[in-house]
């Protein structure tokens, strides 16, 4: 309980320039969509998600009833909620790994997946969404690195091919980012010869070297073992202070309290609230979150 | 109280012996020493009689076994080999592609192809592309339900021997290799694509940068049977009477009589491309094992440098001893 309380310390200051844009967000959330015209300062923000009442089925089952939910830029939206909620499927929605039924998704005003013609949204070619998937990187639960590259050829894969990016530079941009996941002297290294964690930094890496406005996190943790965890929530921590936008889909409930501006807890579908990480976890205004987390949090966690 | 009992336990239980000071010695296999004996002895029965019974001709076989028509007999083998090989691979990889495709006319196509010519016997359609010219007199090319010609030529003049046994045994290749390569790509985990997609990495870039690079390992075991089962399969275009190996020996032994030690000819040379190709496929596979397993093993010739290696520094200092 204390070391929670004590670590939560130390990060209320790196949130501090977030908190701004987190009250914003729990507004925003809590009520209808922001629709942001396009603005004079649209150059400036980089990174605002905007998902406006999201519909997505598979078969005759509705994982997505309408979600709206918009995250500032740079600011941490966590998700977290029971499985089978829909939690996975709206985070990947916004990269438009999964088609949507009905509703939009923005990013800093531009639809993500679709254009505007006549009074119809169109799909985008694949070379478009390839494009537009370049500003929003993406760490999967079973990290997906390429094993027959090294963790440095993971890296420089997709600036080398999807931006076109000299070999050189790519190089020296990709070991830059392994330094920074604490990996530099693994970057020869291919993945089956490194940890969980370590593929999971990796793959973090990996989602940077694009340098995307936003990044989001399905369930970064949970393929790993108990004490592989926290090098990689150090790592998303550190990233929380960096100014990219983060939507993180996780189960790590300290990790939350302790990372997130904004905290959204679904269930069967949709948002049942959000809010900052306080209000959520201790005065949770819903019987339904309140049962989750009962379930979820031990006994001696408390805030 | 339970921090007493391990010590309680210690006193009931009798001493435990100290082994430390004990020579390990692995467990002997007697058996497996007369097994090695009876068949190094049937081995050897075998190699005795090919040597001493006269009847194999070793002369004739030697004398024959460089010759310059069995020579250009094989290389007739490995041109068809590695033209209908190669072209064979190649159309395989587009239509799996095409059969994994989301389009269903592309799945179709793909998917009647290889059950006609998987069904069809190779024979057979050796025999009716070589006798095309029957079926349609002239080939041409240019527009449907017009007059209008862009080329055009004798069927009898275009498909020669060397062409139908290419199309022949390339097409039928493809129908099979189609399968080994989608079967491949089957193999790798949807992830990888999911990965590469959310990455930006272009369609055609994920198939051949990301996904093949890791099929291959599911593919070349197969890909390999496929080639040396091609190399023999090469013997049967001499229905169309083409000089490649099979068919030149069977020339010469018709006119010698020397059937049997010919056919050893044949039969050698077959053996040598095949030990060539194993050889190939061991490389090749260790090639594309890189990040599969932790640590690759050693290739026999860094075995065998590791084995004399250690053995020459190791003999002087047991010497020593």
């Amino acid at each position: 309980m204390s070391i929670i309380a004590a670590r939560k310390e130390s990060t209320t200051t790196a949130q501090a320039a977030h908190q701004t844009q987190a009250e914003t967000s729990a507004a925003a959330s809590a009520g209808t969509t922001t629709a942001r015209p396009a603005s004079a300062d649209q150059q400036a923000t980089r990174g605002q998600v905007d998902i406006a009442n999201v519909r997505k089925s598979f078969g005759v089952t509705e994982v997505l009833k309408g979600v709206s939910l918009s995250v500032p830029p740079g600011g941490v939206a966590v998700i977290v909620g029971p499985s089978g909620s829909g939690k996975s499927t709206l985070l990947r929605t916004i990269n438009h790994l999964e088609k949507v039924d009905g509703g939009y998704i923005t990013i800093d005003g531009e639809l993500v997946g679709y254009e505007v013609r006549g009074n119809k949204l169109h799909e985008l070619r694949e070379k478009d969404i390839l494009k537009q998937r370049t500003h929003i990187g993406m760490v999967f639960q079973s990290f997906n690195l390429f094993p027959h590259l090294t963790a440095l050829e993971n890296v420089i894969e997709a600036p080398i091919v999807a931006q076109k990016r000299s070999k050189a530079e790519a190089r020296k941009r990709g070991l830059e980012l392994l330094d920074r996941v604490g990996l530099k002297d693994r970057a020869d290294a291919y993945p089956r010869q490194l940890s969980g964690g370590q593929q999971q930094r990796v793959a973090i890496a990996r989602a940077l070297a694009l340098d995307p406005k936003i990044l989001l996190f399905d369930e970064p943790t949970s393929a790993l073992d108990p004490e592989l965890v926290n090098e990689v929530l150090d790592v998303i921590r550190e990233l929380a202070k960096s100014g990219t936008t983060l939507i993180i889909v996780t189960h790590e409930m300290g990790f939350a309290r302790d990372v997130a501006d904004t905290v959204v807890f679904m269930d069967q579908g949709q948002i049942v609230e959000s809010g900052t990480p306080q209000d959520i976890f201790a005065n949770p205004r819903e019987e339904r979150t309140r049962s989750f987390f009962s379930k979820v949090i031990e006994p001696a966690f408390n805030i | 109280m339970s921090a007493i009992a391990p010590p309680a336990t210690a006193d009931t239980a009798p001493p435990t012996p100290d082994y430390s000071e004990y020579k390990l010695v692995p467990a002997r296999h007697p058996w497996r020493w007369v097994g090695t004996v009876l068949v190094a002895a049937g081995v050897a029965a075998i190699a005795w009689s090919l040597v001493t019974n006269p009847r194999w001709e070793w002369g004739v076989v030697a004398e024959w076994f460089t010759a310059q028509s069995v020579v250009n007999g094989l290389i007739e083998t490995l041109k068809l080999t590695a033209i209908s090989g190669v072209l064979g691979f190649v159309l395989g990889f587009i239509l799996a592609l095409m059969r994994l495709s989301a389009s269903p006319l592309l799945v179709s196509v793909s998917w009647t192809f290889s059950w006609i010519f998987r069904s069809t016997p190779l024979l057979v359609q050796l025999l009716l592309w070589y006798n095309l010219g029957y079926l349609y007199e002239k080939i041409s090319l240019g527009i449907p339900f017009t007059d209008v010609r862009f080329f055009e030529a004798q069927t009898t003049t275009l498909i020669s021997q060397f062409a139908a046994a290419v199309l022949g045994l390339t097409l039928n290749q493809a129908a099979y290799s189609a399968e080994i390569i989608r079967g491949g790509i089957l193999s790798v985990d949807q992830g990888q694509l999911e990965a590469a997609s959310a990455l930006g990495i272009p369609a055609w870039k994920r198939s051949t940068r990301i996904v093949l690079p890791q099929a291959m390992r599911a593919i070349l075991p197969n890909a390999f049977n496929e080639i040396i089962g091609l190399v023999k399969g090469t013997s049967i275009v001499y229905v169309l009477a083409y000089s490649e190996l099979f068919y030149t020996v069977q020339v010469i032994y018709n006119r010698t009589q020397q059937v049997l030690p010919l056919l050893l000819v044949a039969t050698l040379w077959y053996v040598v491309i095949t030990s060539v190709l194993s050889v190939f496929q061991y490389y090749i596979e260790r090639h594309f094992s890189k990040g599969a397993l932790r640590t690759l093993p050693l290739t026999p010739l860094q075995k065998a440098r590791k084995f004399f290696a250690t053995h020459v520094a190791a003999s002087p200092t047991k010497d020593a001893r």
